[in-house]
């Protein structure tokens, strides 16, 4: 009993894992960049929903729609003023350093206007925990919710690419941006598009980041942006149903090993897996072997 | 043409030289008089120059800040009746924003600025830095709170705080001694000094108490925020204590976890739990019933304290925290220790730091914190006050 609990909650992380690395995913996949702020911009949606639920008395669903409104145009505007104009730069290193600045500015940002005090964030959850088996087993409203959430977005994001004309755009441009251009679409615009979707599933992912596990400080996005982009890396970049498997993976690997293994030991254990599914694997788990012809 | 512009150049330079160098001149012309008025300040030997660091900007800065303001009011206080001898006290303050590289800094401008003895500095990392620089100087440092063993390693060094070790022991006492349990649960942070240390002592104690420690769970600085496998497992032991040696930050999740997974343990924490009722937004119900081990309650029914803290209200604002406590704490400390021996503005720094080292070990405070002496290693012996928080407040149990 207890282990399905441990496992239920690890899917549960990875669950948000997955929905950050999404983000991830879809960027690189489609603009060939790192975008190091993701993990930051979800710190930004977490505030705005803070904000807007303790301040101005918003509803949760308004706050979170609030939250996925300023995200996108804070993600878009990222996007304009910082990457754009390097795309062509010549160093694919210029916009990943660019990246990181975009990262920092945002947490010294947000240590600027919010403080260093860790704040406690409210779920948006409001939903009773179900019990099982005589309160031996418990889950969480949050946890139903984000793993709910996670299987949406996911198909939404999949029949999106799948069946719409600016989805069907999104594959083209990742798959020959030069050639992309030439058949008539607009790169640029797709590129600013990508941004906006995962900046938006950011503010999504904010809120299910800090309403199970509710502290909230301008470092919030940081470790699970990381551990997002492993999984981003594990499940196969690029692929939007690798991000999902490679998230939740690594958040079941994460909570099995600190239950079983060693509860400090954790990160050690799932970096190792990490590294020993790429030593055998190098493109992730669904990553497409491509060869690069000379 | 080209001869022309550079002789006109060279003109102006040497037109330029000229002022830079009587500007010069000035300056040092001024400086021996400074200089003068310093040393006849000295020689009267008017006050006794007493420097405090700490971290008054940064992410440390609440602690920086209550130890300042209640150094202040207690200089204050003293300078009111008297001062200590006759002479009266200045207290100078640097800024190390919770830095050991900035904290030497501050020592080395404070030093420059006259100072005679350290109050601090107030984290452990920079006090761990600073205490060896005072110890080639040979200058007195009692730091209100580096709680890190290493701070007073030198024997010029004391302490006002706990040691990481010694809540560690007490905690385990207290808890064997007043039958709160008979299975342990401890969750810690082990990539912290602070918290693993409590933990090792917490655990190499509890083999002499009337408890078991079912399950010892730990969590790192990259892993903190996600707590229910450890809980889970606690809960999964039958642990009927779970004791926190961690900051209130972890442990306000922790309750947090603990209450989605209905488990209902008694919650036993160390000073860094001190704090928990302020986190923004936290719903302090989740607190009501968690133990902790501190040495100073700002609502504790005692005259001494009440009327610290109202100061503190009416001069910061806000309610002060164990660190001011321990500041204050300190300064009355320095204040008795050279009441004892006779300290002297116009003595040397070493010869002042000879005096109180002996000194601190004979003298025995009254104050905020409770009944303090101190042993030569520089170590506190004082009871810690066990509190519960109930219906939103810290009570005394």
């Amino acid at each position: 009993m207890s282990f399905l609990g441990y496992l239920i909650n690890g899917v549960s992380l990875g669950s948000v894992y997955a929905i950050i690395a999404l983000g991830y995913t879809m960027v690189y996949g489609i603009a060939k960049m790192l975008n190091f702020a993701h993990g930051d911009v979800i710190m930004v949606g977490a505030f705005v929903i803070y904000t807007a639920m303790s301040s101005a008395g918003l509803s949760p669903i308004l706050s979170v729609i609030l939250a996925m409104v300023l995200c996108t145009i804070l993600g878009m505007t990222i996007e304009k003023i910082a990457y754009r104009p390097l795309r062509n730069a010549g160093s694919p290193l210029a916009v990943l350093i660019t990246a990181i600045g975009v990262s920092y500015l945002l947490q010294n940002l947000g240590l600027l206007i919010f403080g260093a005090d860790t704040k406690s964030f409210k779920s948006i959850v409001n939903m009773e925990a179900l019990q099982f088996a005589e309160g031996q087993l418990t889950i969480s409203g949050e946890t139903i919710v984000t793993i709910i959430a996670c299987v949406i977005i996911m198909f939404a994001l999949t029949s999106f690419v799948k069946y719409t004309k600016a989805g069907r755009a999104m594959v083209a441009v990742s798959e020959d941006r030069g050639a992309a251009q030439l058949m008539g679409i607009n790169v640029n615009g797709t590129i600013a598009l990508t941004f906006a979707i995962g900046s938006a599933l950011a503010a999504i992912a904010g809120a299910l980041l800090c309403s199970a596990y509710p502290s909230l400080s301008p470092y919030v996005g940081s470790m699970p942006g990381i551990k997002a982009f492993v999984a981003a890396v594990f499940g196969g970049i690029g692929s939007i149903p690798g991000a999902m498997i490679g998230g939740i993976l690594l958040g079941v690997i994460e909570n099995l090993s600190k239950a079983y293994i060693s509860s400090q030991l954790s990160d050690a254990i799932v970096f190792g897996v990490l590294i020993v599914v790429l030593l055998v694997k190098p493109t992730g788990i669904l990553g497409k072997n491509i060869q690069e012809k000379v | 043409m080209k001869k022309k512009l550079l002789s006109a150049l060279l003109c102006v330079a040497m037109v330029a030289s000229l002022v830079v160098g009587c500007g010069g001149k000035e300056e040092t012309a001024e400086a021996p008089a400074a200089a003068e008025e310093s040393a006849s300040e000295e020689a009267t030997g008017a006050t006794f120059k007493i420097g405090g660091i700490g971290p008054s900007t940064g992410g440390a800065a609440i602690y920086g800040q209550a130890v300042k303001n209640a150094a202040e009011i207690a200089v204050a206080e003293i300078n009111e009746a008297g001062g200590i001898n006759g002479y009266p006290v200045e207290f100078i303050w640097g800024d190390d924003e919770h830095d050991a590289e900035k904290s030497v800094n501050a020592y080395n401008s404070l030093k420059d600025q006259g100072m005679q003895m350290l109050l601090g500095t107030v984290t452990s990392t920079p006090c761990i830095a600073v205490a060896d620089e005072a110890a080639a100087d040979n200058m007195f440092l009692l730091t209100p709170s580096g709680s890190a063993v290493d701070c007073v390693a030198n024997d010029n060094a004391f302490r006002v705080c706990f040691s990481d070790p010694n809540q560690g022991a007490a905690s385990a006492q207290y808890i064997g001694e007043n039958g709160l349990a008979t299975k342990v649960a401890v969750i810690y942070d082990s990539s912290d000094v602070y918290s693993s240390g409590i933990y090792e002592t917490f655990a190499a104690e509890a083999t002499n108490q009337p408890f078991e420690i079912v399950a010892a769970e730990a969590f790192t600085a990259d892993n903190k925020t996600d707590f229910s496998v450890q809980v889970q497992k606690a809960k999964d032991a039958g642990a009927d204590l779970v004791f926190l040696p961690i900051y209130y930050q972890e442990v306000a999740l922790i309750l947090n976890e603990a209450s989605k997974q209905a488990y209902a343990p008694v919650f036993f924490g160390c000073d860094g739990v001190d704090g928990l009722l302020s986190v923004e937004g936290f719903d302090t119900a989740l607190a009501e019933g968690v133990m902790l081990l501190t040495p100073f309650v700002a609502d504790e029914d005692n005259e001494a304290t009440q009327n610290f803290v109202a100061k503190y209200e009416e001069q910061f604002g806000g309610v002060p925290n164990q660190f001011a406590a321990d500041a204050y704490d300190g300064m009355y400390a320095i204040k008795a220790a050279a009441e004892k021996v006779g300290l002297t503005p116009d003595m040397s720094i070493s010869d002042m730091c000879e005096a109180m080292k002996v000194a601190m070990t004979e003298i025995s405070i009254d104050g905020l914190t409770g009944d303090i002496t101190w042993s030569a290693d520089g170590e506190p012996t004082k009871d810690p006050k066990a509190m519960v928080i109930k219906d939103g407040a810290y009570t005394a149990m």
